[in-house]
């Protein structure tokens, strides 16, 4: 349930395969990765309820199909400006076990690009110095090209954002 | 026949219980400091000795007691908890399933030896892992064990005259396990002389079952008196072994043990399966059903919405047909899950006449408004808190009939149990005439625990309320019935997880009344649709007292100190603008919504007034459990979300405030 744990053994995300089929979007020009099994839908921007009182990371809450789901900006977690929308952005629903229960969540990105699979070759563990990253949001980084593909870690990411207010008690 | 049999009842309750039990001695193995799961699973034996010796359980809940005990000495800090205490316990927790599922079973040699067991581990001697492994297996040895049984039977000639139907009996013996059947025709006259309305059948019948005996002789209750009844107990787990045993009485007919047959049996006293004309769901589809109708319910308002913009007249009635079969489709989702309280006072008559016994008190149990319906997760979870509550009277409210007497009241105590139906709310009030809550008692033992600081002045209400804080008993000593302390926040902690309050009103010498206020429906509520800067809220309406306006005057004036005056009393309120920091101008007319809790009111300030609104409930995200302003979300007509104002916070905050600026000024 620690996704501390989950980080930490890179095996982890990549399984046996040698490659992983993932959707790639951009936050602040930056191109990040979430496995595609995890992702629900992709939606164009819908009404959003301020939660007043909430963590800024999780400020408001969406209508996803009768469902009311928080909607998340993980670039707070990863320390970005929060730039406006555009008529790009979309709101993808991934799916994640939190505290052992299965929650959606909406999370913010500027534009989605495809689901496309990335070797297991191409991969690296997130240095530990060097990056303005907390290095354990970051399940590995994938080179494409000339630019770096972050996979963030979510469970590392929701949990500990949880964490904070002490909200999701973690059952280890 | 809608009633279910409230052993049954217990049983599935029982089993609930001990699977909590299971999972929170599993949890604890893996953290051996983690005080909610000691606390957890000490409720959760409590709870089990009680209500078990509340059926008849004796056993059971005997046995529980010592695991009780050694708990309550974790919970205290007098013990460690250990690895070998958690499994010993885990291993007494699997015999208690077999003390619930035979309670008649030879359990004494299995108990004493798990008893020895945790008390050796409570003693830190360290009993050896491997005994607490053997104890396991013996009992789940004991759990499965079949018995079997001959029952022979001969009803009086009249019998059927009676209304008696002896397929019936049989078809409740199948009920209990495999049966063989064996119809004794001796007796039977010939043709002629034969009344058809007479039975000159004699029936043997072996049956293998788990149950006890009392469960057989259950089948007979109501012909017993006038037929010969002999069961006997043939052995254990000798499978056809006993077909020897049948008497030699002619065998004409060997009735095959055909559960489908059963079927049939509605009429006779029910033994376990449901009646054929109740369907058992499983609570969950009632749920996802009552999620689809929620859905159906915005669509269809999307709908309305739509069809009034457009002139098309056929769109305009369909959707007014569809408008009115939602409604109804709601309406009647609703009333699938309602059930009248009577199934939950019943259970009480036993346990008042034991705790009669066992206190030397007389007691007179009156219950009112039993066909009042309440949602079915309600009774089923208002079923503890209550047992809580009718103990606490009778234990530390009603007085002996001798110190009645000398106070001039009769000598039998009186125990009301009501329910009634005002609004979107269910009030079910637990009455007594006894002696009333003794404040200074109450006073005393909170400043001696620490939970108020000694000299602090307290509303008599507040005082009250103490009642229901972790750990607070009034009670010298610990008895089998009350005063560990545990029960009061349970039964708090049941009632505000179903969204509802509680009221204490006592009087010295008068007796005390509490009363439980909890909302008619979990998923559906009605609720006022407020605007606070550009955000839309639900206020549910229950707790609405008044709307009014806030005059620019009264604005300006209570700037430093946020007071109305209301008919004379001051009522604090709360700006929700700024509580929500929306950062927008306020409205030129801004209106105040007066909602309470019981006796406790607070003005909360909003920009505009909507409407009412019916609403569904949709809970809100593990993220956003931090929030504690919002009970709940809702989907509105046009397809966003508002939120639902939690009342019973926003009140403690406004009351906060209220205190903060009295010890200021």
């Amino acid at each position: 349930m620690s996704g501390v744990a989950l980080r930490t053994d890179n095996q982890t995300i990549w399984g046996k395969d040698e490659e992983l089929s993932v959707l790639t979007f951009s936050l602040n020009g930056e191109t990040f990765a979430i496995e595609a099994t995890v992702v629900q839908e992709i939606l164009d921007l819908l009404p959003e309820t301020p939660v007043p009182g909430s963590m800024p990371f999780v400020a408001s809450v969406i209508n996803f199909r009768g469902k009311v789901i928080p909607l998340a900006d993980i670039r707070l977690a990863f320390g970005m400006e929060v730039s406006e929308a555009t008529i790009d952005s979309r709101i993808v629903v991934i799916e994640l076990e939190l505290d052992g229960e299965a929650t959606l969540i909406g999370i913010r990105t500027d534009r989605v690009y495809e689901v496309t699979s990335l070797p297991r070759t191409a991969s690296e563990p997130p240095p530990s110095v060097g990056m303005r990253w907390r290095a354990d949001y970051i399940d590995c980084l994938v080179k494409r090209g000339g630019e770096f593909i972050i996979l963030p870690n979510l469970n590392a990411i929701f949990v500990s954002q949880g964490d904070r207010v002490g909200s999701v008690v973690a059952n280890s | 026949m809608s009633n279910p049999d409230p052993i049954s009842v217990f049983r599935t309750e029982a089993a609930e219980l001990l699977e909590q039990i299971e999972s929170g001695l599993l949890d604890l193995t893996r953290n051996l400091a983690d005080r909610d799961q000691v606390d957890a699973v000490f409720r959760g034996l409590h709870t089990l000795k009680g209500s078990g010796a509340m059926f008849g359980f004796d056993a059971l809940a005997a046995f529980t007691h010592h695991c009780e005990t050694a708990f309550d000495r974790v919970r205290k800090g007098e013990v460690p908890a250990t690895h070998e205490l958690v499994s010993a316990v885990l291993s007494a927790q699997d015999h208690m399933r077999a003390l619930l599922e035979t309670p008649n079973g030879d359990h004494d040699a299995v108990s004493a030896a798990l008893l020895e067991n945790l008390q050796r581990a409570v003693d830190g001697a360290g009993a050896s892992p491997a005994a607490a492994i053997d104890a396991t297996g013996a009992s789940a040895g004991a759990e499965g064990m079949l018995r079997e049984w001959r029952i022979s039977f001969c009803l009086p000639t009249n019998a059927m005259v009676n209304g008696t139907n002896p397929l019936a009996l049989l078809d409740e013996l199948r009920a209990l396990g495999e049966c063989r059947i064996v119809a004794d025709t001796s007796a039977v006259p010939p043709l002629e002389a034969l009344d058809p309305r007479e039975i000159h059948l004699a029936w043997t019948v072996t049956l293998k079952t788990a149950h006890g005996r009392s469960e057989i002789e259950d089948v007979f209750i109501f012909v017993m008196d006038e037929m010969t009844l002999e069961i006997t107990e043939t052995g254990a787990e000798t499978p056809r072994a006993s077909a020897t045993v049948v008497p030699a009485a002619k065998p004409v007919s060997i009735v095959p043990a055909d559960p489908g047959q059963s079927a049939g049996t509605a009429d006779a006293k029910q033994a376990k399966p449901a009646s054929a004309e109740n369907v058992r769901v499983p609570a969950e589809r009632l749920d996802e059903m009552m999620d689809r109708v929620g859905e159906l319910v915005i669509a269809q308002s999307r709908l309305t919405q739509l069809a009034g913009a457009d002139a098309d007249l056929g769109l305009r009635s369909v959707s007014e047909e569809i408008e009115r079969l939602s409604g109804e489709l709601r309406d009647t989702m609703m009333v699938l899950r309602m059930m009248p309280v009577a199934s939950l006072f019943s259970r009480f008559r036993r346990l008042v006449h034991d705790l009669s016994r066992e206190t030397g008190k007389e007691i007179e149990l009156i219950t009112e408004g039993e066909s009042t319906e309440v949602d079915k997760t309600v009774i089923d979870r208002l079923a503890d808190p209550l047992v809580h509550l009718v103990r606490n009277s009778i234990d530390h409210g009603l007085e002996t009939p001798d110190d009645r007497v000398a106070a001039g009241k009769p000598p039998k105590g009186r125990v009301v149990l009501s329910a009634h139906q005002t609004g979107g709310e269910v009030i079910i009030t637990i009455k007594d005439d006894g002696r009333g809550i003794n404040r200074e008692r109450v006073r005393a033992k909170a400043e001696a625990s620490g939970l108020v600081q000694p000299g602090v002045a307290l509303t008599d209400q507040e005082l009250l309320q103490l009642i229901f804080q972790p750990g607070f008993s009034t009670a010298q000593q610990v008895t089998n019935l009350s005063g560990r302390g545990v029960g009061m926040d349970v039964v708090k902690k049941t009632v505000e997880a179903l969204r509802g309050t509680i009221d204490i009103t006592s009087r010295p010498g008068e007796g005390s009344e509490v009363a439980l206020r909890i909302p008619l429906t979990l998923a559906i509520i009605d609720g006022l649709l407020v605007r606070v800067g550009r955000g839309r809220y639900v206020i549910p309406l229950s707790a609405v007292e008044e709307c009014l306006e806030l005059s620019i005057e009264e604005d300006l004036r209570s700037r430093g100190r946020s007071f109305i005056s209301l008919r004379d009393s001051l009522v604090p309120f709360l700006r929700l603008r700024e509580l929500f920091r929306t950062g927008t101008q306020p409205d030129p007319y801004q209106k105040v919504v007066v909602i309470s809790t019981g006796t406790e009111r607070v003005g909360l300030v909003v920009d505009q007034i909507i409407g009412d609104h019916q609403t569904v409930i949709k809970s809100m995200s593990k993220l956003h459990h931090d929030v504690v302003t919002f009970s709940g979300a809702t989907i509105l007509g046009d397809g966003s979300v508002a939120l639902i104002l939690d009342v019973a916070h926003l009140v403690a905050a406004g009351q906060q405030q209220e205190a903060q600026l009295r010890a200021a000024g």
